[in-house]
């Protein structure tokens, strides 16, 4: 009988469907809680997910790039997922428009505001050169933070790291912040979610409200553009 | 369903296309994101398909970085060694950034009848 069990499970763990079918299931788990505290941002659903995940996989020492053969098709809908950002944002894009000058003057200010504060953090705490490097992109969607981290001599899969950390703090930690600095405007919140916390903290701004949402999404795109032009720029001011 | 998916694949490979043409290092699926909201703009309103499966799509938007997340695991030794620092910058970080970036953004906005207002809880 165990024998048998363990053949299934041989079997099962090789195929994709396990890996696929596992993060959903973490997913409708950490959904079903978020639910059930009201959408309250220190149960998301992302974070759920990830730590039943993980638990998971170390106790039957599964490796990662085999739960991925079966994740990746939950990873490659991100690409479509971004694209269909556009509608949102097209729906608002009357708001977009009457406060475009905030949104400027935000996004500068913002994206100087997400590399400096992080490696100067860093930096005062002692951190490695190669670490102050990976960090300078962390508040930019990942596959742009990992094109500039390796432009300017950083660790590409550090960085990555540090930009899902900063989505996760961003989406869960969020809500409070802006509440302490009493912004109430859904635009203004949504700016600051999509610069700080990227895709992770847009998926969040969604939950809440449509226009904090679309602005979130509008910020995000910015932001990678801006870091991308910014971070370049500040490592020769710097050196 | 099928044909707004279609869309959504068509925007993103033309990007993607785009973005390798053109040598700039920008992921493809922003590009597509402008594609797309350039087209939306030019047909001057959102088809009824669309606005369904975009929506149905962005509703469990948390779901697709899941996986990217459960990734995390395998770098985290890279992180232990200088977690002090790290964490500080991540936590300290994103939270000063999106409060100073929220601050300036409303001190630059015109007050907007409909959007906003109401402080959102924490729940």
């Amino acid at each position: 009988m165990e024998g048998e069990l363990h053949q299934i499970w041989v079997y099962l763990s090789t195929t994709p469907l396990l890996g696929l079918t596992l993060t959903l299931c973490a997913y409708v788990l950490g959904y079903y809680l978020y639910r059930k505290c009201r959408f309250n941002p220190l149960v998301n659903p992302v974070l759920i997910a990830v730590l039943v995940l993980v638990s998971l996989l170390i106790a039957s020492d599964t490796p990662y790039s085999r739960y991925f053969e079966g994740a990746q098709f939950v990873h490659f809908m991100l690409g479509p997922a971004t694209v269909a950002l556009a509608v949102p944002l097209y729906r608002q894009f009357h708001h977009v428009r009457r406060s475009a000058t905030a949104v400027v003057v935000a996004l500068v200010f913002g994206s100087l505001t997400a590399v400096l504060s992080a490696v100067g953090i860093a930096w005062l705490l002692g951190a490695s050169r190669a670490t102050l490097l990976s960090m300078a992109p962390k508040s930019v969607t990942t596959p742009v933070a990992m094109g500039i981290a390796e432009q300017i001599g950083g660790l590409p899969s550090l960085t990555a790291v540090l930009v899902i950390l900063s989505g996760i703090t961003g989406a869960v930690l969020g809500t409070y912040t802006l509440n302490l600095v009493r912004v109430k405007d859904w635009r203004a919140r949504g700016i600051a979610m999509g610069i700080a916390a990227h895709g992770i903290g847009t998926a969040r701004a969604f939950t809440v409200n449509e226009v904090a949402g679309a602005f979130s999404s509008l910020a995000m795109g910015l932001n990678a553009l801006a870091t991308a032009i910014l971070v370049p720029i500040l490592m020769v001011l710097l050196n | 369903m099928i044909e707004s998916l279609t869309l959504l694949l068509v925007c993103q490979l033309a990007g993607e296309a785009i973005a390798r043409a053109s040598g700039v290092p920008f992921p493809g699926p922003v590009i597509g994101m402008a594609i797309l909201f350039i087209g939306l703009m030019i047909r001057g309103s959102v088809p009824e398909p669309l606005q369904h499966t975009t929506r149905s799509i962005l509703d469990h938007l948390s779901l697709l970085f899941v996986p990217a997340g459960v990734g995390v695991m395998i770098y985290l030794p890279l992180v232990a060694d200088e977690w002090l620092p790290i964490a500080s910058a991540i936590i300290i970080g994103t939270l000063v950034t999106m409060a100073a970036t929220a601050w300036v953004m409303n001190l630059f906005l015109k007050p907007s009848g409909d959007s906003g207002e109401q402080p959102e809880k924490p729940k």
